[in-house]
């Protein structure tokens, strides 16, 4: 086990490396940075102070030394300074990090509750009306884009309500903060639990023909405690997998969702940073959510191990 | 324990009293290619504490009829058209799903041929046997699992606290069966089900599972029903036989009755294929090889829509024209020894030809 953490941890810092190169890099090939912009499409800015923005803020010199400054910087604690408004990027981050997190927690939440019961359901129902009616329900979620979704959420709720529910920065109390983040995650995790149901409907299929099953009914075992003692525990590795893929690429659905529901969040920050080509901003909030990445693959790793006693992370 | 064990001893399993009565059992199974009569029309008793083998080929309906018992045969597409099967009385097909769900492991159960499989990796054996225990008996978690590990030293593997804690795939396949013994005989069941419980295993391994099984059978009181296709393992352990084929019962008797004089062809031919060592040694010198071991021709017939007549007759060296047209009656032909054979009386003593 020892060995083993070792080397997921050399393997961290490899990964968060080559995230932070591809990151850099990709930045510095779209065109323009932020003086550009100041200079050439708002025309806010002249020649020369086009130039002096550009040594402030270190964008004149060569590439190399540029990202060995941001990588240095990192290793000592500083993240540098947001360009837009020139707070500390941390604080920017950390401002907006509470909301963007409850957001995506309620979203993974929302794909557990409402995808494993009902993958399992349509499993047991196979073939069956449930099933079925499932099958197309959640074909259809995985055709609708969550922008469509969340567009037609909001067109709905003024149409009946008259208005829209509107996330402030000030919501009175935790549960309307809870209600008004729950819209948004039941549209992200529309999507995603309807993966989740396809999949756990397949792994409890396959687990279901079995032989233990049998020697558990055999057993006396009533039906429930078939499909969730004996079924799941065997067929949950798989949605495993997938809850930690869904979670990895959480943030590119909640920089939509974000926009749509007008949630001052992270998704929403990261496209604003993006186009005001803050490096900053999108250099640490990428290399943060690559860190999150390998942290939440670590954990599903470590639940295999748990789940499945023939799992053992060994030399 | 002891109560029971006094109770056997009490009354000899010819005057003990029935436990289970199958009768016109009929599973079939709606494909569609046709219906798979899997089990037609069986019927048989069990005493208490009575040693029962069911023999015959794979695909015969052995299974099949341990498997409708239990009312566990896969529904679609199989399906229990008819019969009753009554345990200590009360018809088991007449039970709602809850009511029939107590009688699952605890007043009757079963060991299945696969010990790899058949237990559920991700928990630990302990837990297996003990939510047995749970299941039936109104004890706690803690008591449950003290006996699981009773069961498993009954059983006889070793270091049985240590080992109940462990999962399945830290388990050798004879250990996994004994602990499916212990899981099976956990709740003192009154019929115990073994299907092929020594196929996968094996031969060492074999002769000590069956006598564990016997041997507690003894002990509790069990009555056992016997699945194999091994006449080895009937001769060393059952009373009585019940011979099938093709989804019938085709001959039941007691077991130094039918292999002293086996009246259904299908039997003789059964018998006639088991390698006898005596006959192999003394010809091994001049002509082993001319000596071939006698065999059943053809195969097994698929269960689809099979044709009228007796399904044994297009193997049958002594099919006439009446075995291709009806079906045989089930007779008795001496007490308790019946056959379902047009020819049984004519052919009486052909084993050893």
């Amino acid at each position: 086990m020892g060995a083993y953490l070792v080397r997921r941890t050399v393997l961290f810092f490899v990964t968060v490396l080559g995230v932070s190169i591809l990151i850099f890099g990709l930045m510095r090939i779209v065109p323009g940075n932020i003086a550009d912009i100041l200079f050439e499409s708002s025309g806010f800015i002249d020649q020369v102070q086009k130039a002096k923005i550009e040594a402030e803020l270190g964008l004149d010199k060569p590439l190399l030394q540029q990202y060995l400054s941001w990588i240095g910087g990192l290793a000592k604690g500083d993240f540098g300074f947001s360009y837009m408004s020139e707070r500390p990027a941390t604080a920017e981050i950390l401002a907006r990090l509470p909301v963007t997190l409850k957001l995506g927690g309620l979203t993974l939440f929302f794909t557990v509750l409402f995808g494993i019961p009902l993958g399992v359901w349509s499993a047991v129902k196979q073939n069956g009306f449930v099933d079925n009616t499932l099958r197309v329900v959640t074909l259809s979620a995985l055709s609708l884009p969550s922008f469509w979704c969340g567009l037609l959420v909001l067109m709905f709720a003024v149409h009946v309500f008259g208005t829209i529910p509107i996330y402030s920065n000030e919501p009175r109390g935790v549960w309307q903060e809870l209600a008004l983040l729950s819209i948004p995650a039941l549209v992200v995790g529309f999507r995603s639990s309807a993966l989740i149901v396809r999949l756990t409907r397949s792994s409890m299929l396959e687990v279901m023909r079995q032989d233990y099953i049998r020697t558990a009914r055999a057993k006396g075992a009533s039906e429930s405690s078939i499909n969730y003692h004996h079924a799941l525990k065997n067929a949950i590795l798989p949605i495993i997998t997938l809850l930690g893929i869904e979670a990895s690429h959480l943030l590119g659905g909640l920089v939509v969702i974000e926009t749509v529901f007008n949630i001052p969040g992270l998704g929403r920050y990261l496209v604003e940073a993006i186009r005001w080509r803050d490096y900053p901003i999108v250099q640490n909030l990428v290399l943060f959510s690559a860190f999150a990445v390998v942290i939440t693959n670590f954990i599903v790793d470590m639940l295999y191990a748990v789940i499945d006693p023939r799992i053992k992370y060994s030399d | 324990m002891e109560k029971v064990a006094e109770k056997v001893s009490a009354d000899t399993p010819a005057t003990a009293k029935t436990v289970l009565e199958v009768e016109g059992l009929k599973t079939y199974f709606f494909v569609r290619q046709g219906v798979v009569k899997a089990v037609d029309d069986i019927s048989f008793s069990l005493k208490a504490g009575e040693k029962l083998a069911i023999v015959g080929e794979s695909g015969c309906g052995k299974s099949m009829t341990a498997l409708s018992i239990l009312r566990l045969v896969p529904d679609p597409p199989g399906r229990i058209v008819a019969g009753s099967i009554k345990l200590d009385g009360k018809d088991l097909l007449k039970l709602s799903d809850a009511e029939m769900r107590k009688i699952r492991g605890n007043q009757i159960s079963m060991i299945f041929q696969e010990p790899m499989t058949s237990l559920n990796p991700v928990w630990s054996i302990g837990n297996q046997i003990s939510e047995a225990v749970m299941l039936h008996q109104n004890v706690s978690r803690h008591e449950a699992f003290d006996k699981a590990v009773e069961m498993l030293k009954l059983v006889k593997i070793p270091e049985p606290s240590r080992r109940a804690r462990e999962y399945p795939h830290q388990l050798s396949g004879g250990m996994r069966q004994r602990a499916m013994t212990a899981m099976a005989l956990a709740c003192n069941p009154h019929v115990l089900l073994a299907d092929e419980p020594t196929t996968a295993l094996d031969v060492t391994i074999q002769a000590q599972i069956l006598d564990l099984i016997l041997e507690l059978q003894e002990r509790l009181g069990t009555a056992v029903v016997l699945i194999t296709h091994d006449l080895g393992v009937v001769a060393e352990t059952a009373k009585r036989v019940i011979v099938m084929y093709g989804g019938k019962i085709v001959e039941e008797a007691a077991v130094e009755d039918l292999f002293e004089n086996p009246l259904h062809p299908y039997t003789q031919g059964l018998l006639a294929a088991v390698p006898h060592l005596a006959a192999l040694s003394t010809q091994a010198g001049e002509a082993a090889s001319r000596n071939r071991l006698k065999e059943i021709p053809g195969i097994v017939p698929a269960l689809v829509n099979l044709p009228k007549g007796c399904v044994f007759a297009p193997r049958c060296p002594h099919a006439s024209d009446v075995c291709r047209n009806e079906y045989p009656p089930y007779e008795m032909k001496q007490p308790g020894h019946g056959v379902a054979c047009w020819h049984a009386g004519k052919l009486a003593g052909g084993a050893h030809a």
